[in-house]
């Protein structure tokens, strides 16, 4: 990540600079995007994990495998109906206290 | 970071910009969580096609519940220290 910040020359062109912003800002985006996506891959692991194999056997069963899917589905569809309806409440309460402040 | 520079504008640029995206990452980290604890409260099933009865309304009241929660005891601690101090 620290080569966004190295550059050649010491004074560089308006276009140059427009470029390097650009990097900083995508690698913030992308590292930012991995770690939500590493976090969503250890909680589904950790949750369906207890909910689906109950008790480990040699390998996972045809059974085991169709409710780790389903799982991951159901993870899925619930982060996204909280994201929702926390970002709801969020844009609620702002427009609150922008009226209370009138 | 070593002999480059940028100009006072851009670098008031990325300062918004990380300000926003923090702001945003700790929005995410607060679903992340909320996800995590409403699941184990709600989803008591074994995870089917679709959510079973009750699971959906259950994981949708749970954030608002929660933060209701939050709000209830802020307020009932603040109660009782205006009583403690008057």
């Amino acid at each position: 990540m620290s080569d966004f910040f190295k550059s050649s020359s010491p004074s560089s062109s308006l276009p140059e600079m427009t470029a390097k912003k650009e990097a900083v800002m995508n690698g913030v985006r992308s590292e930012i995007a991995l770690a939500s996506a590493q976090e969503l891959i250890n909680k589904t692991n950790e949750k369906c994990f207890a909910k689906c194999v109950t008790k480990p056997g040699s390998a996972l069963s045809s059974s085991e495998e169709t409710c780790l899917s389903r799982c991951l589905e159901r993870y899925m569809e619930a982060f996204n109906m909280i994201s929702k309806t926390y970002t709801a409440r969020l844009s609620r309460e702002r427009e609150q206290r922008q009226l209370a402040q009138i | 970071m070593d002999n480059f520079k940028f100009d006072e504008a851009t670098q008031k640029e990325l300062s918004t910009f990380l300000e926003r995206e923090q702001a945003q990452a700790r929005i995410n980290a607060t679903v992340h969580t909320l996800t995590s604890m409403c699941w184990d409260k709600c989803v008591t099933s074994t995870p089917g096609s679709r959510f079973a009865r009750g699971e959906e309304s259950c994981l949708l009241n749970c954030v608002d519940r929660f933060l209701d929660t939050s709000l209830f005891i802020i307020k009932t601690i603040e109660g009782q220290r205006s009583q403690l101090q008057s």
